[in-house]
């Protein structure tokens, strides 16, 4: 069997195989499908510092290949998070890392704060490029001075493994990667959701309450991949990659790109077992190709 | 309730004239448990169009043959495709998913509109279960908008109302003449201002009502929070902490506050 772990700054994964933030609950809402052990980590839901509704529905659209949300971080908040909710995951075997979402550098600082105090949580990914919510959010994102801002204030009260994601909706993806890697990240994950918008013509109106939303699924692929390859050639931490990954061969084409791990998003909707069968893909194919040890693919390209 | 993900075999498939399929699948082995209310998110194969899984409501469960009925309106690409299945094929599950009815009330009035039918059927069935034997109202604009209503028959009192007149009572489901607060429990599925229609009715009469959603939604699992309502505590998602929801909890939403 080939040797699928893979290394994320501190943090060892089985195999490079996690999920994506807000597609995966908490991981219990996977348990009845799947064995959660088998996954190299588990990204939970966007935390924020207060208790959120998220935008009103209608939230989600879908699109050839792909669907638009809105849900706009709706969370139970970093202090239910802590209080009810990392005691019942804890014990999964297998990494959980927190999504941190904000709308200002203090709320960044405060949630990370208080999710650097649980034991069991090695690291955080950092949400400077959530599409759906009206201040903070993308905006961080799509400023490499900002982005190096809020990354620099939660690097001070932050202690474990601090990840990035970035968003694609940008002019120049590497300058801001490059502004955060400065700025003491410890790797980058992209891409979130690109921003899009469609409409039902018999209603005259948008889909999305919200008009506009992020674009996931299998149709952003492509633009990932090619982000992730540019991104992976111009900094030195860590790239994650995601974006529209539903197969194993999906996922090797992030790796060769130059991701150290991966994420899976979307398809979780399609089928709930999709992230095993992408880690028994993974196997399978380093077997086929006499692989033993998927390290010596990553970053082929 | 665990869930589970099962490909089924078509063993039935049913045109009910131009809107409506039923297709009754069979599961591999012994059926589990199934809530009156409850849904499938079911894969829709060969269409590179449609992504996501499409949720059904659970029409009819047969625990001796291990199959369960799904009564399926075609309203868009997904169901469109679903059409096309024929005796034979298979289809992918994720079930039983959501919350179902209660069941609760010595003389209930179930109330369906439309495709809202559908969890009706299992629904008085298990009320005849428990010795209990509804009153069935079902509305439609017109009488072939209500399918498989000869179905409901031996279990409750079947009462039509459509709005052309052509079967039944001439007019909305509310305004039947046996619609009434004479009931103990009222449960309803259908078109929204049908549900918001009858819900505010019990509620005012404080009649205990139960409302089941039927928002679009992508993971049917409470993974996604796409397919939230607005109840009097906030967003809830439709797919897991309903679909059926207590009428008191959406006060706000049936537009009583």
């Amino acid at each position: 069997m080939a040797k699928l772990e893979t290394k994320i700054h501190n943090i060892i994964l089985k195999n490079p195989v996690m999920t994506a933030s807000g597609t995966f609950g908490y991981g219990e809402e996977f348990a009845d499908f799947i064995d959660l052990s088998r996954l190299g980590g588990i990204i939970v839901k966007g935390t924020t510092g207060e208790r959120r509704q998220g935008n009103p529905y209608p939230r989600m659209a879908e699109t050839p290949m792909g669907m638009l949300n809105a849900v706009g971080l709706q969370n139970v908040g970093v202090g239910t998070f802590c209080r009810e909710v990392y005691p019942r995951i804890k014990d999964i075997p297998t990494q959980i890392l927190v999504n941190v979402s904000g709308s200002s550098i203090e709320e960044y600082c405060s949630v990370a704060e208080q999710i650097d105090e649980l034991e069991n949580i090695p690291g955080i990914e950092l949400n400077i490029s959530c599409p759906n919510v009206k201040k903070g959010g993308m905006g961080f994102g799509t400023n490499p001075d900002m982005a190096a801002q809020v990354v620099s204030a939660v690097r001070k009260v932050y202690h474990k493994t601090l990840i990035v994601k970035l968003t694609p909706n940008v002019t120049s993806v590497v300058d801001i990667a490059k502004a955060v890697e400065q700025a003491g990240a410890d790797s980058v994950s992209l891409i979130n959701t690109l921003l899009g918008m469609a409409i039902d013509v018999e209603k005259q109106r948008p889909y999305l309450s919200t008009i506009t939303g992020g674009l996931s699924g299998p149709c952003v692929k492509p633009v990932a991949v090619r982000m992730v390859w540019q991104v992976a050639h111009a900094v030195q931490i860590p790239v994650v990659g995601l974006g529209g990954i539903t197969c194993a061969a999906d996922a090797l084409e992030f790796l060769m790109a130059g991701a150290k791990a991966i994420e899976v998003g979307t398809a979780n909707f399609m089928d709930p077992t999709v992230t095993v069968k992408i880690v028994e893909g993974l196997e399978d194919y380093c077997q086929r190709h006499q692989i033993e040890d998927i390290n010596d693919i990553i970053g082929i390209i | 309730m665990m869930k589970h993900i099962t490909d089924f075999t078509i063993v039935r498939r049913e045109q009910l004239g131009d809107h409506y399929f039923a297709l009754t699948l069979r599961h591999p082995s012994q059926l589990p448990p199934i809530a009156a209310g409850q849904f499938v998110e079911v894969e829709v194969r060969n269409n590179r169009d449609v992504m996501l899984r499409r949720p059904i409501s659970i029409h009819d469960v047969d625990n001796k043959a291990n199959t369960l009925t799904l009564l399926i309106q075609i309203v868009g690409k997904g169901t469109r495709q679903l059409s096309l299945l024929k005796e034979g094929d298979t289809l992918n599950l994720i079930y039983p998913l959501g919350k179902g009815f209660s069941v609760a009330g010595e003389h209930p009035l179930l109330v369906g509109g439309g495709a809202g039918i559908a969890p009706l059927l299992h629904l008085a069935k298990c009320y005849n279960e428990k010795g209990v034997r509804p009153t069935i109202l079902l509305g439609g604009r017109t009488k072939e908008l209500i399918p498989v209503r000869e179905a409901f028959e031996p279990y409750g009192q079947l009462l039509i109302a459509t709005e052309d007149g052509s079967l039944g009572e001439k007019g909305m489901v509310t305004q039947h003449s046996l619609f009434t607060a004479s009931y103990d429990h009222i449960c309803t599925c259908g078109p929204t201002p049908m549900m918001k229609a009858v819900g505010r009715y019990a509620v005012e009469k404080g009649i205990g009502c139960e409302v089941s959603l039927e928002n679009m939604m992508a993971c049917g699992i409470g993974a996604c929070l796409c397919c939230v309502t607005d109840t009097d505590e906030g967003h809830k998602c439709v797919c897991k902490e309903g679909p059926v929801f207590d009428a008191l909890k959406l006060k706000k939403w049936m537009g009583l506050e």
